[in-house]
């Protein structure tokens, strides 16, 4: 069963503890200065935005059919069957696809190295594979960020809604926004305040299928080209060759008469 | 003409001098020094020009290699080495833009051990790759010729009906599959030029920019080299283009009534603007001029309609790369004159290698003397092309 993480923004404190405990497990540095950024970067892969009094944070969605990973040509994301998207460095030739392809925007590129690597949150597959919860959702005091599976916390969130509809916008983001994501937000004020995607824009049908669509018809059309295009070659060479035998002929039946 | 010559090597020099600090930039202080490319704008000039719009221009290698041995037209022959040559210098310095772009171009052979079949990516890399090859043997009999080694060029020969099929067959894939590449972007890309329909649209593209080329490069080389201008061909290729133009036109226009952009597009709006651009230089005006019987028939008018063609078609591939995307990111992209410069020495080291290979393989039927002094009458943006010609010298 694919694993998630619920965030309900309604919970959130804006602590940012989940920012220090990304960062700690994914050896990024970490200070008062990188607190202070807003945006996600290289070295921050997830943020806590504050307007007026409330937060939202941002992560890699992980979603159940991952742009990114149907875009990289050499395969270096793929989604786990636990639910991580994850990304294997030494695949990368730095395209960059993925960054263009994610409809979240949450691949990041070290752009000042000279060998760079793609870097976003993977939700810490290691502890997830060892049966324990992200970093983050263990360091949040609240409670905001839960980990859990993912069918499990979907009722989870559809029960806080029907139990607080006062407090609740009556969606869950991410359930079903791209075919289905991993990463499940609950708030009082629409998500698409603090930058994420619309839902009527990005829609519920899995972005590798835009692609999947054109590639799936590759296989056929290599043989039925091939085929059409040889016919032609030999239909226009044939017409030469026929061409080529009657002047050959007019030559010989010429030859025969003038003798 | 000494004078001239030494100016235009001197700028050659300059843009060469220019194009190589930056690719010091680029190697030694990363991607992030060398352009403005951004986690909000990954993909930049190098993407947008160097590869869109350089495969693109490459295309012309196809379109003739398949009218004369796919079609049987015979009269097109004499510019199927000259627009081999191109394809062959275009997917070369293609590839070399590439190592420019990719964060780690070291690896770029992984393309063929970590196959994702899925990828669009996957499919343009590995056609390129099978392509260059192909025009690598289509090219490769200049080369022996020269040399006089009849032995391989007959084994070439021998195998041309299948590197025919076979380019035309990689050609059809990859350079529309430079459009599906934008297919998974359906919330980033503008209206204006996301639509189900770029597959088709790059492909038609590549088709009419292959043939404005080959007119273009035909024109400029019987200017620069003083070589005599072939008419007839130049005229059988504007007719091909005009119909090109119009079948592009007409699926454009097809693209914009389906999917009911056709009252947008007439509103002023900062796309709207490049659009215009975009379809006034692709399609209105040389589609008018090459209506015009007159045009159709003088070596400087059909030489302006290519010029048109392709500039219209290389701001359309920018629009797809560049501008479409300035509005879902918020801000505009300008690049760096860093990349700049790089992407002006790989167009300079293509007019050189070009040059080169002119003077020194028989890409060109041989000719009596007297065309050669007529190079030195010939004035104006051409003598760029000559001296570049010599700039290996």
């Amino acid at each position: 069963m694919s694993k998630a993480l619920l965030y309900d923004a309604t919970m959130c404190i804006g602590c940012k503890q989940c920012e220090a405990g990304c960062a700690q497990q994914n050896k990024l540095p970490y200070d008062d200065t990188v607190a202070a950024e807003s945006v996600q970067s290289e070295h921050k892969y997830t943020v806590v935005l504050t307007k007026d009094d409330k937060f939202m944070r941002r992560l890699c969605m992980h979603c159940e059919h991952p742009a990114c990973a149907s875009a990289c040509p050499v395969g270096a994301f793929h989604k786990t069957k636990e639910g991580p998207v994850v990304y294997d460095v030494w695949k990368c030739i730095g395209c960059r696809y993925c960054m263009v392809a994610c409809a979240f925007a949450q691949p990041k590129y070290e752009w000042h190295s000279l060998n760079p690597r793609v870097r976003k949150c993977i939700m810490c597959p290691d502890r997830v594979l060892a049966g324990k919860q992200t970093a983050c959702a263990e360091i949040c005091p609240t409670g905001a960020t839960k980990f859990g599976d993912r069918d499990d916390l979907v009722k989870e969130a559809q029960d806080r809604i029907r139990q607080s509809p006062s407090t609740y916008l009556p969606r869950i983001y991410g359930l079903n926004e791209v075919g289905g994501t991993c990463v499940l937000i609950l708030s009082s004020v629409n998500v698409e305040e603090y930058g994420y995607p619309a839902s009527a824009k990005i829609g519920d049908t899995p972005m590798p299928e835009y692609t999947g669509k054109v590639m799936s018809k590759v296989p056929d059309f290599i043989p039925v080209w091939s085929l059409v295009l040889g016919g032609i070659y030999w239909i226009s060479h044939r017409r030469e060759e026929v061409a080529a035998a009657e002047a050959q002929e007019q030559e010989q039946k010429k030859t025969g008469s003038a003798r | 003409m000494k004078s001239k010559l030494t100016f235009w090597r001197a700028v050659f020099l300059v843009i060469m001098g220019l194009g190589l600090y930056s690719a010091f930039i680029r190697y030694f202080r990363g991607l992030g020094a060398v352009s403005n490319m951004t986690d909000q704008f990954p993909w930049g000039l190098w993407i947008g020009f160097d590869c869109l719009c350089g495969v693109m221009l490459a295309a012309g290698g196809f379109c003739v290699i398949g009218a004369v041995y796919l079609f049987n037209v015979e009269r097109l022959h004499s510019v199927v080495r000259p627009a081999v040559l191109t394809a062959f210098l275009g997917y070369l310095l293609f590839i070399v833009g590439l190592l420019f772009d990719l964060g780690r171009p070291w690896y770029i052979w992984h393309q063929l051990i970590y196959m994702n079949p899925h990828s669009v990516m996957f499919e343009v890399g590995m056609c390129v790759m099978a392509y260059t090859t192909v025009l690598f043997f289509e090219f490769l009999p200049n080369v022996l010729e020269r040399f006089n080694l009849k032995t391989p060029i007959k084994w070439i020969k021998k195998i041309y009906a299948v590197l025919v099929i076979l380019g035309i067959l990689l050609s059809t894939l990859h350079q529309s599959s430079l459009g599906a590449l934008y297919l998974i972007m359906p919330s980033k890309l503008h209206p204006f030029w996301y639509t189900p329909a770029l597959p088709f649209l790059f492909f038609g593209s590549a088709i009419a920019v292959g043939l404005a080329m080959t007119i273009f490069e035909s024109t400029q080389s019987a200017k620069a080299f003083g070589r005599h201008l072939e008419l007839p061909v130049l005229v059988e290729l504007g007719g091909a283009l005009l119909v090109a133009l119009w079948v592009n036109a007409l699926l454009r226009f097809e693209d914009f009534f389906h999917r009911g952009l056709l009252g947008q597009i007439i509103k002023p709006s900062y796309e709207a603007y490049f659009l215009w651009l975009e379809l006034a230089l692709a399609f209105v005006i040389p589609i008018t001029m090459l209506s015009f019987k007159k045009v159709r028939l003088s070596p400087n008018g059909l030489y302006l309609a290519s010029i048109f063609t392709v500039l219209g078609f290389i701001t359309n591939r920018l629009n797809v790369s560049l501008t479409g995307f300035e509005t879902y990111v918020g801000h505009h992209y300008v690049p760096k004159w860093t990349e700049f410069s790089v992407t002006l020495m790989i167009i300079a080291a293509g007019f050189a290698l070009f040059g080169l290979a002119v003077k020194y393989l028989p890409i060109f039927p041989k000719e009596t003397h007297a065309g050669e002094q007529r190079l030195r009458t010939e004035t104006g943006p051409m003598a760029a092309t000559a001296v570049l010609g010599h700039a290996g010298d």
